[in-house]
C-alpha cells in the first residue's frame, strides 16, 4: 500500500539533493557568471552589421566603394552613406560618411547579401549599451571599420570563403591583364615585325 | 557560559543603572528599558528578515542548480551577495508610489500598516531565551491569535481599497485561507497548552525542559500526537503566512499578485516585511509550542546560550519552509480548503483525543502506542482516502473523443 504523503517525502528528497548537490558537483550548475565568465559563440551568432578592411590601415584598406546598394537595400533604412569626392569635386570609390544606426537595425543580413564587395559583414559584439538613445547608437565609420583579420576570428568559415573568393578574383584580374598585356606585346611585335618587313618590301 | 547566556539582560540592567546613576528618574528608565525591549526585537526580526530575504533566493536558487543572487557587494567585496537586502531597500524606496485614481485613498493607505501592527504586536509574548519574553503573560497564546487575526482584516482592506476585481479575487481567497486554516491552526496550538496546563509560552517551554533518560528532551514533537499537532500546526502556519504551496491570494498565473497587484514602492515593502515578520512569528510559536522553545536538544549542549537555540530553531523552521516552497507546486482553491476542512480539521481532533489518552494513560510506553495508534489509523484512512479522491487520472472530455 501505499502510504499517504510519501510522494511529497520523495519530492523533498529531489530537492534536497539538488541542493546539496549544488554545493558539491561543480557542473550542476550550469549559469555563466557573466561579465567574468564570456559564453563561446557559435560561428553564425550575429548582431550588427560591420565593415571589413585589409592590411593595417582602416582608411586605406577600406573594400566598401560606396556604391550604395547596401543603402537602399536596408528593409528599415538604418544605413546612411555620404559618396567621398577628391579636391577637384570628382566623386571617388570611398564613403565619406558611413553610419548605421543600430537602434533601428533589425540584424536581418541583408546588406551583407547584397553587398557585391564583400565589404560588409554581421559583427558579434553584444555589449552595446550606452548611456544615451540617440548618438552613441549611430556607429560611424571609425566604430564599423575592422580588421579582416577580426573578421577571421569570429566568423573563420565564412571569412575563408571570402577570402578565396576575393584571392580568386584578384588571380583572374591579374591573369586578364596579363593576357592583355601579351596580347599588347603581340600587336606591338607584330606591328614591328610589320613595319620591320615593310621597308623589305619597298625595297 | 552563564555570562553569554545572561548577556543581554545584563547589558541592559548595565545601561539603565548607569543612566540612573547620572539621575534620571525612575520613571523614564523603566519606559526607556521597554523601548529597549521593543528595539531590540524589532531590530533582530527586521535582520532575520533582510538575512531571509536573500537567503530564500539563494536556497530556492541552489535547489534549481542555479546560483542565487551573489552579486551585490560592499565596493569591491562581493561577499556571497549578502548586500542584496540593501540593494532591494534602496530600489522599493525610490520606487513611484502608485495610488489608483479610483480607489479608496485612506484604506488604501492604512492597509499597510494595519499589516504591520499585528506582525509586530505578536512578537512580544514570545520566550526568546531565559527570562526573557517581553510581555509575560498568562494567556500569551490567546493573545498571539487573537492579534494576529488582526491581518486578515488587513489583507481585505487592501484588496477592497484598489478598486481592482483581482485584489478582491485575492483577497477573498486570503479571507476564506486564513479562516479555514485558523481552526487547525489553533486547535493544534490548543494541544500543547492543554498537555502543559497552561496558556502562557514560558509555561509551556518550561513543560518541554528536561531529559528522559538524561539525553533524550522532553519536547513535544517527539510524541506521536505532539508529531501530528506540530504538522498540523506546520501546515497551517505555511496557509496562514501564505506561502508556498498555499500562496493562492498572490497567484502570479491566475491574479497577478492578488491583493498586492496595486501595491508598489514602500507599501509593497511593508507588505511584504509584515509577512515575512508574520512567519518569522508563527515559526516562533511553532518552536515555542513544539520545539521546545529555547531548550537544548541535549544535556550537554546547554552551554550555548537559550537565545541562540531558540533563533537556531526558528531558522531552522524557516529553512524547512524555503524547502517546501522549492518543492510542492500551488494547489487549487477547492483542493486547498477541502484539504483543510477535511483532512487537517479531522486529524486535529484525533491529535487532541490523542493527547488526551496520551495523559490519562500515564505517559507511558502503553500511552506512547495508544497515542500513535489514535492519529496514526485516522491518518491513514483520510489519507488514502483524499489521495484517491484527488488521484491524477488520465483525462477524458465529453465532445472531443
Ligand atoms: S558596404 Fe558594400 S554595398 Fe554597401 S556601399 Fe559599401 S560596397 Fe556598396
Ligand atoms: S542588417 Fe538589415 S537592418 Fe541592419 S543594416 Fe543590414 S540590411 Fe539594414
Amino acid at each position: 500500500m501505499n502510504i499517504p504523503g510519501s510522494g511529497i517525502i520523495k519530492g523533498l528528497a529531489v530537492t534536497a539533493r539538488n541542493f546539496l548537490g549544488s554545493y558539491v558537483e561543480k557542473d550542476r550548475l550550469t549559469t555563466e557568471q557573466y561579465p567574468e565568465e564570456r559564453p563561446k559563440l557559435p560561428e553564425n551568432a550575429r548582431s550588427f552589421p560591420f565593415l571589413v578592411f585589409d592590411g593595417e590601415d582602416p582608411e586605406a584598406g577600406m573594400r566598401c566603394v560606396s556604391c550604395k546598394i547596401c543603402e537602399k537595400e536596408c528593409p528599415p533604412q538604418c544605413i546612411y552613406i555620404v559618396q567621398d569626392r577628391d579636391a577637384a569635386g570628382k566623386a571617388i570609390k570611398r564613403p565619406k560618411v558611413f553610419d548605421i544606426d543600430i537602434s533601428v537595425c533589425m540584424s536581418c543580413q541583408i546588406c551583407v547579401e547584397v553587398c557585391p564587395f564583400e565589404s560588409i559583414r554581421m559583427d558579434q559584439d553584444y555589449e552595446l549599451s550606452s548611456f544615451d538613445r540617440f548618438g552613441s547608437l549611430v556607429l560611424g565609420k571609425s566604430r564599423l571599420l575592422k580588421s579582416n583579420t577580426y573578421y577571421r576570428n569570429i566568423h573563420p568559415t565564412e571569412a575563408a570563403e571570402t577570402d578565396a573568393r576575393l584571392e580568386a578574383d584578384r588571380k583572374k584580374k591579374e591573369a586578364a591583364a596579363a593576357a592583355k598585356a601579351a596580347a599588347a606585346e603581340k600587336a606591338a611585335a607584330e606591328k614591328a615585325a610589320k613595319a620591320a618587313v615593310e621597308p623589305e618590301v619597298k625595297a | 557560559m552563564d555570562l553569554l547566556e545572561r548577556a543581554p539582560i545584563e547589558l541592559k540592567s548595565w545601561f539603565l543603572n548607569l543612566l540612573g546613576s547620572f539621575g534620571v528618574p525612575q520613571g523614564i528608565l523603566s519606559v526607556l528599558s521597554a523601548v529597549i525591549i521593543i528595539g531590540t526585537v524589532i531590530g533582530v526580526f527586521l535582520g532575520l528578515f533582510a538575512l531571509m530575504s536573500v537567503m530564500e533566493r539563494k536556497i530556492l536558487a541552489r535547489a534549481q542548480n542555479r546560483y542565487g543572487p551573489n552579486r551585490v557587494g560592499f565596493f569591491r567585496w562581493r561577499l556571497f551577495g549578502l548586500f542584496q537586502p540593501v540593494a532591494d531597500g534602496i530600489k522599493m524606496i525610490t520606487k513611484e508610489d502608485l495610488v489608483p485614481r479610483t480607489s479608496d485613498r485612506a484604506v488604501h493607505f492604512l492597509a499597510p500598516v494595519v499589516m504591520m501592527i499585528p506582525a509586530l504586536l505578536v512578537l512580544a509574548i514570545l520566550p526568546y531565551g531565559r527570562d526573557m519574553v517581553p510581555a509575560e503573560l498568562d494567556a500569551g497564546i490567546l493573545y498571539f491569535f487573537a492579534v494576529g487575526a488582526g491581518t486578515e482584516v488587513a489583507v481585505f482592506m487592501a484588496g477592497w481599497a484598489s478598486n481592482n476585481k483581482y485584489s478582491v479575487l485575492g483577497a477573498m481567497r486570503a479571507i476564506a485561507q486564513m479562516i479555514s486554516y485558523e481552526i487547525p491552526l489553533v486547535m493544534a496550538a490548543i494541544i500543547a497548552a492543554m498537555i502543559s496546563g497552561s496558556l502562557s509560552p514560558s509555561a509551556i517551554v518550561a513543560a518541554q525542559g528536561g531529559f528522559a533518560w538524561g539525553f533524550v528532551p522532553q519536547w513535544f514533537v517527539l510524541t506521536p500526537w505532539g508529531f501530528t499537532a506540530g504538522l498540523l500546526f506546520y501546515i497551517a502556519a505555511l496557509a496562514e503566512s501564505n506561502r508556498s504551496p498555499f500562496d493562492l491570494p498572490e497567484g502570479e498565473s491566475e491574479l497577478v499578485a492578488g491583493h498586492l497587484t496595486e501595491y508598489s514602492g514602500f507599501k509593497y515593502a511593508t507588505f511584504f516585511m509584515a509577512e515575512y515578520i508574520g512567519m518569522f512569528a508563527v515559526c516562533g510559536l511553532l518552536v515555542t509550542l513544539f520545539l521546545g522553545g529555547w531548550q537544548a536538544p541535549l544535556p550537554f549542549l546547554t552551554i550555548i546560550p537559550s537565545w541562540c537555540w531558540f533563533f537556531g530553531k526558528v531558522c531552522f523552521v524557516a529553512f524547512t519552509m524555503v524547502w517546501v516552497r522549492a518543492t510542492l507546486p500551488r494547489l487549487r482553491i477547492d483542493h486547498m480548503l477541502a484539504f483543510a476542512w477535511k483532512f487537517l480539521l479531522p486529524m486535529s481532533f484525533a491529535a487532541f483525543l490523542s493527547a488526551a489518552c496520551w495523559h490519562y494513560a500515564g505517559r507511558g510506553p502503553l500511552a506512547w502506542l495508544l497515542s500513535l495508534a489514535i492519529v496514526g489509523i485516522p491518518y491513514l484512512i483520510l489519507g488514502t482516502a483524499f489521495t484517491n479522491r484527488f488521484a491524477i487520472s488520465r483525462r477524458t472530455y465529453q465532445f472531443s473523443e
